[in-house]
């Protein structure tokens, strides 16, 4: 019987000690509340985010392929693609939006100079992602460039399944017509990032 | 011909960039000689040694861990697990836990202004500077013997690395990888020892941005608005167990706040 109990007080902390993703996500619900604009649900994981949470961000090639061919669904693609590379700018620099502090109606931004280098002028860029400093120049501004472009902005994940960029579309953070504006900005010849 | 044009073009840019670079390393080598954060510690131990609430007793009897009363090192062996709560607490956690139990006041007043502003800095603030300051020099040894310290560590680390939110974020998609930044703010890679203690030890801090003292739950805060979480519970498991995996990631180092940044 002794034995038994100091068995059973060995065993608990290890059972305690490796919580289940449903756990995990249930704290999160507990823990979290909603305010202004972010609701409570927003904790909760959909598919993409458990699974690259669970595999650590490298899902077996099978099941990221299934993502991405899932995640690419969600991609709407307008007929005309570029938009105003002067509105794609500032859209570029803004980093509004979004947060439980934001206000519903105030316009967001695209965040990308938080993570970008885009035009050679900004020095205040960060390093996260890629530097797209001149990224029309080299690829061309041609309609396969603009699609690619358009959709990773979208829904970044239809392309690399977890991804650490935003699903920027696919989330409602930027409309239809400021993903256009940031082909732009990203493609244009006469744009400061391809200057 | 081409290569050389580049070149000439990169290089006063290269300086400029260069340039920021050393004038934000000099603005904060500034920072950290004339902080302010000395002033909230003496305004917080005043206010721990103030008779408050229903019973009319100060903090001075508050146990923080090593024993009631007991300040000095203890922020630096927190957080932990405390039997009379049966639960691993926080610094902030265990203070309301001071505020409600040891001077008798309600949850609702204790927790009725967690985050001040520059106008008005809040009870918790203050009190918060007082004890960190207690533990600089202290080496950082957040306890992980007790099961529920050990299940702490554990949620924390999976709390770390939890992505969710409108952005898919969790804390590693900014705090994962070395030397990388958000616009000019280099980013520690908190996951990994050396960047959590050159992090953790400098928290809580000044922040000059906000002319203010904020507390480590206010960080956490602040980084899930960013993170576009909804807003987390202050001293919630789930906070207190991040707090937990940063601070043993951070063992070992000594403490060096409250620090002063941005």
């Amino acid at each position: 019987m002794r034995m038994l109990l100091l068995a059973g007080a060995f065993a608990a902390p290890l059972v305690l000690a490796e919580p289940t993703a449903r756990d995990v996500q249930d704290i999160h619900l507990r823990d979290f509340h909603t305010k202004g604009i972010v609701k409570k649900d927003a904790v909760a994981q959909d598919a993409v985010q458990r699974i690259c949470t669970m595999t650590n961000d490298r899902p077996s090639a099978e099941v990221g392929k299934q993502i991405e061919t899932d995640q690419m669904k969600t991609i709407a693609f307008p007929a005309e693609l570029m938009g105003d590379w002067k509105r794609g700018e500032d859209i570029a620099q803004s980093g509004r939006g979004m947060t439980f502090t934001d206000t519903a109606g105030t316009p967001n931004g695209g965040s990308c100079y938080n993570c970008h280098q885009l035009a050679a002028k900004e020095i205040s860029y960060g390093t996260l992602g890629p530097s797209l400093l001149g990224f029309g120049k080299t690829r061309g501004a041609g309609a396969e460039t603009q699609k690619y472009v358009y959709g990773k902005i979208f829904n970044a994940k239809a392309y690399n399944a977890c991804s650490q960029m935003p699903r920027l579309g696919f989330s409602g953070t930027l409309t239809e017509q400021q993903i256009k504006d940031l082909v732009a900005y990203l493609l244009d010849p006469a744009s400061p990032v391809n200057q | 011909m081409r290569g050389l044009f580049f070149l000439l073009l990169a290089l006063p840019l290269c300086a400029a960039a260069q340039d920021a670079k050393k004038e934000i390393e000099k603005y904060q080598q500034m920072l950290g000689e004339g902080s302010p954060a000395e002033l909230w510690e003496l305004e917080g131990e005043a206010l721990w040694k103030k008779p408050q609430g229903p019973k009319n007793v100060s903090f001075e009897k508050c146990d923080l861990g090593l024993g009631a009363g007991k300040v000095a090192g203890a922020y630096a062996r927190l957080p932990r697990y405390f039997k009379d709560t049966d639960k691993v607490q926080d610094l902030e956690s265990r203070l309301l836990t001071c505020m409600t139990d040891l001077q008798g006041r309600s949850l609702k007043d204790a927790t009725a202004r967690l985050f001040g502003n520059a106008d008005r800095p809040s009870e918790m603030e203050y009190l918060v500077s007082y004890v960190v300051g207690q533990s600089r020099g202290h080496k950082m040894a957040a306890p992980v013997s007790h099961p529920k310290e050990r299940a702490s560590y554990e949620l924390g680390k999976k709390v770390f690395f939890y992505r969710a939110g409108s952005w898919d974020f969790s804390c590693a998609s900014c705090h994962g990888e070395a030397d990388k930044r958000i616009r000019m703010q280099d980013l520690p890679v908190l996951s990994d020892p050396a960047g959590a203690q050159k992090a953790y030890t400098t928290w809580p801090a000044y922040r000059v941005s906000n002319s203010q003292l904020k507390t480590m739950q206010w960080r956490i805060n602040d980084c899930y608005r960013q993170m576009r979480f909804p807003e987390p519970e202050f001293a919630s498991e789930a906070t207190i167990a991040l707090t937990h995996y940063l601070a043993v990631t951070a063992k070992g180092a000594p403490y060096r706040g409250p620090g002063t940044k941005r």
